[in-house]
């Protein structure tokens, strides 16, 4: 299989889960178009190519279309296996990996999402759980750079965006959920994710996140935010 | 590497996949049972993100959530592969076993515990779930093809856990004229002598069912 071949990837410049899949591309070098969707409305092509959740991303690969963000990055990495491995070869290692980026997904982000769209004391329960959750994840580091170990891997890629998110939903909800004094190897790792070239030169407008996700706010609340 | 353990309660069906896995590849476990509602700081230290079974151990390694334990299993033990080979198969396979996982089991549950006019609309959300399965397994003995793989453990809950659930939810959900191929895989699943020994007692599942669904209505 040629590298690069017919890859296009079906993303949202505001999707945390196409960023992702775009870092995994882009650390291992490899060509692809992208194809921007128009949300709310679905192109006819995404529903074709994922009609179990309509969602994105998609990655098409010689056609065949591969769904779920972490799914995606997966394949990518076996397909183009001998440029820069994302997954770790050990497989005590490599589950570790999977449970990390599984357990951001299953309870990071959730109690992330349920503080940015509660309020009052329901509010306050979510973000303390939000922060626990954080810290489990802080816990798996390891005393590491990465969770890749000295390089940015799998879970990095996987979980660096929920730093960005947590950014936002802070700014528009007035609740710090990463604190550099509670998380300090957490910070330092989402700063080392986040400033890596590769990585940065992706990141979507910071203001222009901030804006969508205070339309959002808005709508999902009823609520005028700060 | 060193001997193998699984933190498990045998009527949970994520527990039972591990089981299968180790199972098919003839490796010997210890089984550490855990009670459902009373978990001990064995098992808490062993998983403290989540604290839920199954763990297995394998030498001074611990690795949760049962979709990554098979995976895991897959990996170190490679006679009798479970997951396929081919890169675009082997996420079509995990595709559908997140699936099934996400949207089938509490689907399932769903309509079982669910009263009313509630309980149709969950019964119809429970079978679209189900037809997707019903075109996956369409001309094929079994999801990994002529053997059983890593799909038809992530799916093996539905012969039992699903019969258990339409028994006390007073449903039925598995058709076998809607669908005829996952019913007939269904038959034969539960028939393979390694599914067979690692199967909880039915009674003790629809016990458990009916007092889970009397706690939340």
């Amino acid at each position: 299989m040629a590298a690069g071949e017919g890859v296009k990837l079906i993303g949202y410049w505001a999707s945390p889960y196409a960023l992702r899949v775009e870092w995994a591309l882009k650390l291992k070098g490899i060509e692809y178009e992208y194809i921007e969707e128009d949300l709310p409305n679905k192109s006819a092509l995404l529903l074709q190519c994922n009609p179990v959740y309509k969602k994105l991303p998609v990655l098409i690969h010689d056609g065949k279309p591969v769904a779920e963000s972490l799914l995606i990055i997966e394949y990518v990495d076996e397909v183009w296996k001998e440029k820069y491995p994302l997954l770790p070869r050990d497989p005590g290692e490599r589950a570790k990996a999977r449970f990390w980026a599984k357990f951001t997904d299953e309870k990071c982000v959730p109690a992330v999402m349920a503080t940015f769209t509660s309020q009052g004391e329901e509010q306050e329960k979510h973000a303390k759980e939000a922060q626990e959750n954080l810290k489990t994840l802080e816990s798996g580091l390891e005393g590491k750079p990465f969770f890749g170990g000295e390089t940015i891997g799998f879970v990095d890629i996987s979980a660096a965006w929920i730093g960005i998110w947590a950014k936002i939903v802070g700014e528009i909800v007035n609740i710090k959920l990463v604190d550099e004094e509670k998380m300090p190897l957490l910070c330092a790792w989402l700063q080392g994710v986040l400033e890596n070239p590769i990585i940065k030169d992706c990141l979507p407008p910071g203001e222009k996140l901030l804006e969508h996700n205070r339309g959002f706010h808005r709508m999902l609340t009823g609520a005028a935010s700060t | 590497m060193g001997e193998v353990k699984v933190i498990g309660s045998t009527l949970s069906p994520y527990c039972t996949r591990v089981e299968w896995a180790l199972k098919l590849k003839g490796v010997e476990y210890e089984y550490i049972h855990e009670e459902p509602f009373n978990k001990s700081p064995f098992l808490l230290s062993h998983n403290p993100a989540y604290k839920k079974v199954p763990v297995i151990l394998h030498g001074h390694r611990a690795v949760a959530e049962s979709l990554v334990i098979v995976d895991y299993v897959d990996d170190v033990w490679k006679e009798n592969p479970l997951v396929p080979q081919d890169p675009y198969e082997k996420s079509l396979a995990r595709f559908w076993a997140k699936f099934s996982d996400d949207k089938c089991i509490r689907g399932a549950w769903n309509a079982c515990k669910a009263e009313g006019e509630a309980k149709e609309k969950a019964i119809e959300s429970a079978k679209e779930s189900l037809s997707f399965l019903e075109k996956q397994i369409e001309g094929k003995q079994f999801f990994g093809g002529e053997k059983i793989g890593f799909l038809d453990l992530a799916v093996g809950w539905i012969p039992l856990w699903l019969g258990a659930m339409e028994q006390v939810g007073e449903m039925k959900l598995l058709d076998a004229e809607k669908f005829p191929s996952l019913h007939e895989w269904s038959q034969n699943f539960n028939q393979i002598p390694v599914i067979k020994e690692a199967l909880p007692p039915r009674e003790k599942l629809v016990a458990y069912f009916t007092a889970s669904v009397r706690a939340v209505r």
